[in-house]
Formats: structure tokens, sequence, C-alpha cells
């Protein structure tokens, strides 16, 4: 690899990426087989949901061949997953209108909450991490070890249920519930957001906190930090300009896998709050059943945690410099 | 080994522990002593209705309040707290008894075995663990069997994971080369030489296991979609008490701070153990 030139670096680098991502939508493929084996397991109970129990054995087949499911399993599978790619993903049993126009109308506040939760977890878990990191052993590393171990393992509804308590019910500064009127303004917007995004960041910043520091304290035992000590830099710089530059790679892995949390406690926290959200919208698809719309919605959220696993994998790629220059 | 024996060496051990452990493994025991006895030591019938103001605070007779039917809400608690560890632990036992049965049949079976049972597993573990669960609840329905199997067949693929990676490094080891050498049969090598060696990290991930089910499996009953009515686990009883939220029952923080002991106990101890152990 020594001998190799900056062209076939390049090279295999790009070469890694693409395999990278190749695999992912591999990934992605498997993963739609096994939501539509799970979800299809029981044929024939949408014909027979939608009818109701009045319904003649006639009609049953009839409403069966006009919906497809009186074709092979794997010719199902096939017509769904290419559907699914051209972003048609079927018509909702419940709401009779098409799936994806649901989803249109909820995903853009569930991006709004994840992005806005990112925003204050990132900077308040890395502090954390960095913080603990570097008083290694000390009181301060112990006290926010035991907290973060704590909320690691905290129910979602007992912090959001708690923020209510105290933020609605004591204080009475915040709503309790999440409605967003159609033509809100950031001030009304972000107070409406506040609880949520307080509960979803308690979810994630202990866990990203926790991941952060083990990826600096994993930096702190190399040689080139006790170097910088003993030629006299301050701690702090040893951080920011040594350890940091070095850590980025296993901090965007930390950062990306804790925010994978989201997805997961968005469920709870956008129920508890009537958060028109994608995850309450798949929570009412489990209630009423509706597999079309619920397949959509599970096969979206896969999509997005293996999209955070694949950045997670690309940047310690492009943060090694090892493989960047060889 | 005789009984005393077994028990002073249990005792030193827990006196070794650092004191988040020892918090830890109080709370680990308190809930198994409640989920054992809790029916035996309710104050007033489960399901009955003896308060007739609802939401009521603690009070001499009712020592957690009332819930929104006016029912004890430390009897529901004790009743509860039955369902939550009962199948917690019996989901965490599935896991890890799939988990790490496959996970030996990967070490040691055929190549193409392991690469077909380590690809499946990978694709399960990209399907976060909320969605996969609700997905199948609703497929299968959410009776108490199929909740157990449903959590149960949630957490295969992350005890898998770890069972491989031990099993897949303990194969290496000479005593397997001597075993094999010697003639023993797959069988013999993944049951007698394999898996004694690798209890001790087994019996921690089956404490996280436990730990993640728990929260599913109350997140799940939160939602409304796990254990149904009249069974009633830690989360469905934070369901059923939602609407007490404005007056900040008791019947509501209650069982929500019940489950949480519970979790963050089986976590400190956790962690306490690996330190532990890694030192040890």
């Amino acid at each position: 690899m020594a001998a190799a030139s900056q062209g076939s670096g390049t090279n295999k680098v790009l070469r890694m990426l693409a395999g990278r991502i190749g695999s992912s939508l591999l990934t992605l493929f498997l993963v739609s087989l096994v939501v539509f084996a799970i979800s299809d397991l029981l044929p024939g109970d949408a014909a027979q949901e939608a009818l109701g129990q009045t319904a003649t054995p006639a009609q049953i087949t009839a409403l069966r061949h006009e919906m497809g499911l009186d074709r092979p399993a794997y010719a199902r599978f096939g017509a769904w997953v290419a559907a699914m790619a051209g972003g048609d993903a079927g018509k909702s049993l419940v709401a009779d209108m098409p799936v994806s126009d649901l989803i249109a109308t909820r995903l853009p506040n569930s991006l709004l909450l994840a992005a806005l939760t990112t925003l204050v977890a990132v900077p308040m878990a890395l502090l954390i991490g960095i913080a603990s990191a570097m008083n290694r052993g000390g009181r301060l590393d112990r006290a926010l070890n035991l907290v973060t171990l704590s909320m690691v393992a905290l129910p979602e509804f007992l912090v959001a249920t708690l923020a209510v308590l105290i933020f609605s019910v004591k204080l009475r500064v915040l709503p309790s519930i999440s409605m967003l009127p159609a033509e809100a303004t950031w001030g009304a917007t972000l107070q409406a957001l506040a609880m949520p995004i307080v509960s979803l960041c308690v979810v994630v910043i202990a866990q990203m906190a926790r991941m952060t520091r083990a990826a600096i304290i994993d930096q702190l035992d190399r040689p080139y930090v006790e170097m910088a000590l003993l030629k006299g830099v301050c701690p702090r710089r040893i951080v920011t300009r040594h350890i940091l530059p070095n850590a980025v790679g296993p901090i965007v892995n930390a950062v990306a896998l804790s925010l994978s949390y989201l997805l997961g406690g968005a469920i709870i926290v956008e129920t508890i709050f009537n958060y028109p959200g994608l995850a309450s919208l798949m929570v009412n698809a489990v209630t009423s059943r509706d597999m079309p719309l619920l397949q959509a919605c599970a096969m979206i959220f896969c999509a997005v945690y293996l999209l955070l696993m694949l950045v997670a994998d690309l940047t310690a790629i492009l943060a090694n410099p090892r493989l960047r220059n060889a | 080994m005789t009984k005393g024996h077994t028990l002073r060496a249990s005792r030193r051990w827990a006196r070794r522990l650092p004191v988040s452990g020892k918090v830890g493994l109080g709370l680990v025991l308190f809930w198994i002593v409640i989920a054992l006895l809790g029916p035996l030591l309710a104050p007033h019938p489960i399901g009955a209705f003896v308060d007739r103001a609802v939401f009521d605070g603690s009070s001499g007779r009712f020592l957690l309040g009332s819930d929104y039917l006016g029912r004890d809400v430390l009897s529901r608690l004790l009743s509860g707290a039955r369902y939550t560890v009962g199948l917690g632990a019996g989901a965490a036992i599935i896991a890890c008894t799939i988990g790490t049965s496959l996970a030996l049949t990967a070490a040691v079976g055929r190549p193409w075995m392991d690469e077909l049972l380590s690809r499946f597993m990978d694709t399960v573990i990209s399907i976060p663990s909320k969605i996969l669960a609700l997905v199948m609840v609703a497929a299968f329905g959410s009776s108490l069997w199929l909740l157990l199997l449903i959590a149960g067949l949630t957490y295969v693929p992350g005890n898998y994971r770890i069972a491989r990676a031990l099993a897949v490094n303990l194969y290496q080891m000479d005593f397997v080369v001597v075993a094999r050498a010697r003639g023993e049969g797959p069988v013999h090598i993944a049951l007698r030489e394999i898996l004694p060696n690798m209890i001790h990290p087994l019996l921690t991930d089956f404490g996280l296991r436990f730990m993640f089910i728990v929260l599913l499996l109350s997140a799940l009953s939160f939602l409304g979609l796990g254990v149904q009515p009249p069974a009633a686990d830690l989360g469905s009883l934070v369901r059923e008490n939602i609407s007490g939220v404005p007056e900040g029952a008791w019947a509501i923080l209650m069982p929500a701070l019940a489950i949480a002991t519970l979790t963050v106990g089986v976590n400190l101890l956790i962690d306490a153990l690996s330190v532990h152990g890694k030192r040890g």
C-alpha cells in the first residue's frame, strides 16, 4: 500500500465507499423481504377485513382478485418492492387514500422534530462526553457516568410524563399537547415542540455522551497524547487540536448510532404528545391493522436507520487519513 | 459446596461490588421478590373498586393512591410487576437460548451455515427493535404467549452477534484444537468446550436483553399494543392512568417509576459486573 500512487489510493477509497453503499442497499432489500414476510404471513385477512363478517365467499374471492391477493407470495413481493422503489406504497386500507399522501403529510413533521432534537442533543452530548473524558476517573466523570448510565435505562414515557408534570402542570409554561397549527410562527412552533424535543434529547444524549467519552478515552492512551503532554501542551489544547481531529470518525459513528435511538423514542414521544408525525401514524397503522401503511412506515424507518449506519461507516472511512492519502 | 458456603461466597462477591453495583443488585433483588410474592402482599383485591374518589394521593389506606377507576394502585402495581418481570425474564431466556444455540451452530458448523445465519441476523438487526416488534404485533396479535415470543425473537439477533463473536474466538483456542484432534464431535465441542467458557459474558448479555425487553414490552403496553386487559403489566398501568397527568396523579407516576427502578437497577448491576470482570 505504501508504494501505491495517489490515484490508486483515491480509487481504493471510492471502491470501499461504493462497496458500503451497495451492501446497505442489499441489506435494505433483505429487510424489505423480512418485513413483507412477517406482515404477509397471514394472507387473505385484508379482503376479509375490508368487507366485514357479512360478505359472501364470492365477494371475498372477487376482492382478493382485485387486490391481487390470489397471486403467489413472490409475485406480490416483487410487485410491492418495485412499487415501493418507485415511491408508490399502495392504498391505505383504512383511510382509503394513497399511503404516499398520508406519509407526505406526516414526514415533514417528523423530520422537523428529528432535526431540532439533533441540533440540541449533539452539542450537549459532545460537551458531556468530552468533559467526562478529560476528567477521567474524577468526581465529575463518575457522577456523569452514573447519570448517563441511569438515563440509558429510563423508559421514554417516564421522561415525557415527568416533562409534562414539570413544565405544563406545575410551571404552566408549555402546552401538554403538541398540535402544530397550520400557520404557526416559529416561536409558537418551538413552544409546541419544546417538550417532545426535551424528552427525545434525554433518550439520545445519554447514549451519545457515553460513546463520545469512550471514543476520546480510547485516544487519551495513545503515545501522541503523552508526547503532547510531555512537551507541555495544555489539556484543553490537547483535546481540541490533537484528540478531536483523530476521534472524528468514532465520534460521528457514536452520533449516528445514538441518533438511531430517536426512531424508537419517537414512537412513544409522538404518541404521548399527540404529535402528528410518522411514528404516531405507524402506531395507528398497527392498531387498525392497516398493512400497506404499516409496511411503508416500517420501510421508511429501516431506510433511515440504514442511512445513519451508512453515514457512520462512510465517515469512518473518510476520516481515516491512512486510507485517504495511501 | 455446601449451602452455607455458597451463601458466604455470594455475600463476599456482593461486598466487592462498587456502590452503584450494590444499589443495582438491591433493586434487582427487590423486584424479583415482588414478582414472586407480589399478589400475596397486595393490601386490596387486585381489580376491586375500593376508593370512591379517583386519582387520590397517598393515604394510610391507599399507600400509593388510587387509579382512574378508584382501584388501589399499590395492589395493581404488585400484580403488574409479575407480568413485567415474568414476561421480561421469559422473553430474555427465549432470546438468549435461540441466539446462543444458533451462534454455537455457526461457530462449529460449516462455513456456508455461518455465512447464511450471520447474513440473516445482520438483516434482522437492521430493523429497529420497536419497529420489528410493532410489525409482528400487527401481523400476529398480542396475546401473552405471542408477546413473549415476539419480544424474545426481536432480541435474538443481538444475542447471536455477541455469542457468535465469543464462540468463534474460543473455537481458535488450543483446548478446542486439542478436543478436535481427539476426535470429539461438533456437539461435544459446542456444549462441553465452548459454552462453559462463555457463560459469564452471556449472563451479562442476558441482563442487558432483559432490560431491553422490559423497556420494549412496557412501551408496547403503553401504546395499548402489549398486555391486554384484564391483565395489566406496569406499562399498561401507565397507559390506563394517562388521564391523570394534569392532576399529577400518583397512579401514573408510580408504575412509570417502578419500571425505571427495575431497568436502571439492572443496568447499574451489569455495568458494575463488567467493570468487575475486567479488573479481576
